[in-house]
């Protein structure tokens, strides 16, 4: 079956989307990483979303619900890269992707994580 | 042709994009994978008439969440993709047509937040957004033909 690979850096787990996801995907991949958060005993989740160029409500609930899950199994997501057309459709398309973490690349994004999980 | 498109749909705006219609592609959307193809194809056609960025953007997320909504609601269907030039601008116009149970309640159906299908409730009303025309025709029992146009700027 076809998934999106996630990889792991010390207590971190890195996600990168590189292909135009079909609703399945999206939901295989929640699934994974939530799975794979609790048996790498995760405390950061980065996913970088800089090659996709579009995010429907579908994949932004996926990414929210994952933020949501990852909270609650004690890890920290952060959504880097996120292109400015992409940005615009989303929030005229009504999601906001509340409490999400955001950072503008991977670099930053890291940083973030860092910071948050005080390194 | 596929047999969604045996129901007649006559809306104003339906018969506007018939006028300013220079070409037609028609695609089957029955699963998952069809709205993948059918994000690639609208996005290839707003290139290629020179829409921006942003609106290229817009307009193949309306195209992603309405023909999700022919899938999961209409239980599949099709999306014809029309290349339109109405004399001053050229333009892309999509319809999503399934002979699903249709909508009872479209003013409800069209509010932000609602939903049947345990999504976000966006997808019909944040589309509507996204896009310069939007019209629906439907009819309970027989189906739902969805309209949206957007124009190059």
């Amino acid at each position: 079956m076809e998934r999106i690979p996630i990889l792991r850096m010390g207590d971190l787990l890195l996600v990168t989307i590189q292909v135009d996801m079909h609703d399945r995907l999206a939901m295989t991949l929640q699934d994974d990483l939530t799975e794979r958060i609790v048996s790498d005993s995760a405390k950061g989740v980065l996913i970088d979303i800089s090659a996709l160029d579009l995010v429907d409500s579908f994949i932004g609930r996926m990414i929210s619900n994952t933020a949501a899950m990852a909270r609650v199994l004690d890890a920290q997501t952060v959504v880097v890269g996120m292109q400015p057309a992409v940005a615009i459709t989303l929030v005229e398309l009504g999601l906001t992707l509340h409490g999400v973490k955001t950072a503008l690349n991977v670099e930053k994004g890291m940083a973030l994580l860092g910071k948050n999980l005080n390194r | 042709m596929n047999a969604a498109t045996a129901v007649e749909f006559d809306t104003e705006l339906l018969e506007l994009n018939a006028r300013h219609r220079l070409d037609r592609v028609t695609l089957p959307l029955r699963g998952d994978e069809d709205v993948v193809g059918l994000r690639k194809q609208v996005r290839e056609r707003a290139v290629a008439i020179g829409l921006s960025l942003v609106d290229q953007t817009k307009l193949v997320t309306a195209a992603s969440e309405l023909g999700r909504n022919t899938i999961k609601y209409g239980g599949g269907g099709a999306c014809h993709l029309d290349k339109l030039a109405d004399g001053f601008r050229n333009g892309i116009g999509l319809l999503f047509v399934d002979n699903g149970p249709g909508i009872p309640d479209l003013d409800l159906a069209l509010r932000d937040g609602y939903t049947t299908g345990g999504g976000l409730g966006l997808g019909l009303s944040g589309s509507k957004r996204l896009v310069d025309e939007f019209d629906i025709d439907t009819r309970v029992g027989e189906g739902t033909a969805v309209a949206v146009v957007k124009w190059k700027r």
